[in-house]
């Protein structure tokens, strides 16, 4: 029971879009979609949602492939932010709730609590081009959850907003995935997806290049960093054997390596040579990961 | 069927609360009762604005009061007086006292010779009502002169006894035309209107959710298919909403002033005895027509990405209709031209001009019932393209070239 991409192909004309994608989204879990611009995320989103239909491969959730009849049991966020200018929120999130499935009654119900909760309630009554753009970012988010989905897909979620508003919506997404729902996620930052998601694809072009488990992407990527500060000239590590990078910030250097081995190899050289300050031995972040990958595939 | 209403409601509901709505219909409104209390207005207006002309009378017949009957025969709203010189009248005139004077002579012949002067001779009504009355007492003195009894003069002005009479079995006489005119020309600009506001209505709807990007959240949670067709009904409940109201303000001030109205102008548009079966024609016209054109605007508000470029993407369909309003307008003087005939099983032509024909002539009915059939087999096959266009138009975003979007549209739409 989980959300299946089986061997999904999408053309556009001479164009593919996205190009055999396969993977499985655990249920009750946050999956971290990743890829540079124009990777074909939004594209995967409307495939999964019916919107666009797949040249080859199917998508099912639960077994069965999702249209308009399970519509109440999905929830979506585009990418690009979209609520009727002229509308007050009252109307906007009760209409859209409707066509949900939900009733008029609970729907203004949730609206109220989470309008509460997102500290905006006296929002309820304002047109929605009154708001800011981060607060329309919320009343969005309310759009697209207010009817308690199994499935959310949130394409570029906290985009736009000021740290103290992405921890409030981080938070309620959170809290979710916590009650029950699987989430599909999108993001450019990088410290989101490694910071809530289990489960995380790396698109390039339509095509995936990273797929699976964090850790186990983070273990297998093999390569790891090392972070050094001293009190003598560094310079001998940029050629060092089994340094794949160099970095040079204020105070010392920090290197990516080729594994723990060469970790051991350079502190064993660094501490004839005088004092070391700092040596630590760091995971890769989902950035050097992401970096690479796309980045390789760029070459 | 459910989001089917609910669409359907938030598009009526939403239209009928929003401002340019009320407010279109309030002016509307106010216009319709105008019009329609039109000769108790020019009443009110008039009243007191009597014509005053004075009269030289230089032909020594002592012309003055048999002249001042006939005019009163003429026009009752203007008053003749009697003047002695021409300089102390044209002083008048000038000093707006009198709107002018007519100067009765005789010419060389003994014949009698007006001539009317007034500061402005832009208001020829007072001119010509004043000549006719003066014709009519030239007749009646030639009469005396030529000792002619009343039974002669009367059968002197008597005109022929003229008549016209349609030989096929169900035409229409020339009495019953003339009035039905007046229907269909009045119902037509309604079709035409009601059509190209209400289609560019559902055009910029549509537009508007896409371009704020509503439409995203939209076809994720309804079908294309039924967001589409119940926004056209939607559309159309509110416009069968305000035709109501138009009709019904209409309806109870013309009633208000039946009295003024069977014998005045009204009965030169056919609004004496209307013709139900006319009426209920334009109803089928109009919702027909409504429902093509919607479909078509729709689609092209779908490929639209900018709200600017809405009026641009539908002008074709705009053009189409004029086209089919221009061509029931050249038809109503000559119904049973060929042209006619032919345009109207025309499906984008039809809904008016099938219409212009079924009011002013005795189709046959199979007739009317290819035309009708033809106009909804054209609104279901656009139906069907239709929505394909638009589900796939409303994902997609960039230029707008009519043609080449809507081929986009089509394609991202495809199943494979």
């Amino acid at each position: 029971m989980a959300l299946q991409i089986k061997g999904v192909t999408k053309k556009f004309g001479e164009f593919t879009a996205v190009n055999n994608l396969n993977f499985t989204i655990p249920e009750k879990e946050m999956f971290g979609f990743l890829g540079g611009n124009g990777a074909g995320k939004t594209t995967t989103f409307r495939m999964i949602l019916g919107l666009l239909d797949p040249t080859e491969g199917e998508i099912v959730w639960n077994g069965k492939k999702i249209d308009y009849a399970s519509s109440s049991l999905i929830g979506y966020l585009p990418e690009e932010r979209g609520l009727y200018p002229k509308l007050k929120v009252r109307d906007q999130i009760v209409y859209l709730a409707r066509l949900r499935g939900m009733n008029k009654g609970k729907a203004l119900k949730e609206l109220e609590y989470w309008l509460d909760r997102f500290k905006v309630p006296e929002y309820i009554d304002k047109r929605v081009e009154e708001l800011s753009k981060g607060n329309q970012q919320k009343i969005q988010l309310i759009a697209s959850m207010i009817h308690k989905p199994e499935l959310l897909i949130l394409d570029e979620p906290f985009s736009g907003l000021d740290p103290v508003n992405v921890e409030m919506l981080k938070e309620a997404v959170i809290d979710l995935r916590d009650s029950g729902t699987t989430i599909v996620f999108s993001s450019h930052r990088m410290e989101h997806v490694e910071e809530m998601c289990e489960h995380l694809c790396i698109m390039h072009k339509g095509s995936p290049v990273v797929e699976g488990k964090l850790k186990e992407i983070k273990r297998s990527f093999g390569k790891k960093n090392v972070s050094i500060r001293a009190d003598f000239d560094l310079s001998f590590l940029d050629a060092y054997p089994g340094v794949t990078k160099v970095k040079t910030t204020m105070e010392g250097k920090i290197l990516q390596v080729t594994g723990e081995d060469v970790a051991a190899d350079i502190i064993r050289d660094l501490v004839p040579r005088g004092f070391v300050r700092k040596f630590e031995l760091e995971e890769p972040s989902l950035t050097d990961i992401f970096i690479e990958k796309v980045g390789a595939a760029y070459e | 069927m459910n989001k089917f209403w609910i669409v359907l409601s938030h598009t009526y509901l939403s239209k009928l609360k929003s401002k340019s709505f009320i407010i279109t219909t309030v002016i509307m409104m106010a216009l319709v009762l105008i019009l329609s209390n039109m000769t108790n207005i020019l009443k009110t207006f008039g009243s007191d604005d009597r014509e005053q002309v004075a009269i030289i009378d230089q032909t020594g017949e002592h012309l003055f009061d048999g002249y001042k009957a006939e005019v009163a025969v003429v026009n009752d709203e203007i008053t003749i007086i009697a003047s002695q010189d021409e300089e102390n009248a044209e002083k008048k005139v000038i000093d707006e006292e009198i709107s002018g004077y007519l100067l009765l002579e005789k010419d060389v012949d003994n014949g009698l010779k007006g001539t009317y002067k007034a500061n402005q001779i832009s208001d020829s009504m007072i001119s010509d009502d004043l000549f006719l009355a003066l014709s009519q007492l030239k007749s009646k003195r030639t009469a005396s002169e030529l000792s002619l009894t009343d039974q002669q003069i009367v059968q002197l002005n008597t005109p022929p006894a003229y008549e016209t009479i349609a030989l096929a079995e169900n035409a229409k006489s020339e009495e019953d035309l003339n009035q039905a005119r007046g229907l269909v020309y009045v119902l037509l600009f309604v079709i035409y209107f009601g059509v190209l506001m209400y289609a560019t209505m559902i055009a910029m709807e549509v537009a508007t959710e896409k371009t704020s990007r509503v439409m995203e959240i939209l076809i994720s949670s309804v079908s294309p298919i039924t967001q589409m067709f119940a926004k056209i009904l939607g559309v159309a409940l509110l416009s069968l909403t305000q035709m109501i109201l138009f009709f019904g303000v209409g309806y109870v001030s013309i009633k208000r002033n039946l009295t003024d109205m069977n014998e005045g102008f009204f009965a030169i548009f056919g609004f004496g005895n209307t013709n139900i079966s006319t009426i209920i024609y334009a109803i089928i016209f109009a919702m027909l027509g409504y429902l093509l054109y919607a479909t078509l605007a729709a689609c092209l508000g779908s490929v639209v990405s900018k709200i600017e470029d809405v009026q641009q993407m539908i002008s074709p369909m705009t053009m189409l209709v004029v086209i089919a309003f221009l061509i029931a307008m050249f038809g109503l003087g000559n119904p049973s031209a060929s042209y006619i005939t032919i345009t109207s099983f025309i499906p984008f032509f039809s809904p008016m001009i099938m219409f212009l024909r079924v009011g002013m002539l005795n189709v046959p009915f199979w007739e009317i019932a290819i035309s009708i059939g033809l106009l909804i087999a054209t609104i279901i096959l656009l139906g069907i393209v239709g929505a394909r266009i638009y589900r796939g138009g409303v994902l997609m975003y960039g230029s707008s070239k009519s043609l080449k979007s809507i081929k986009n549209a089509l394609q991202l739409s495809k199943k494979n």
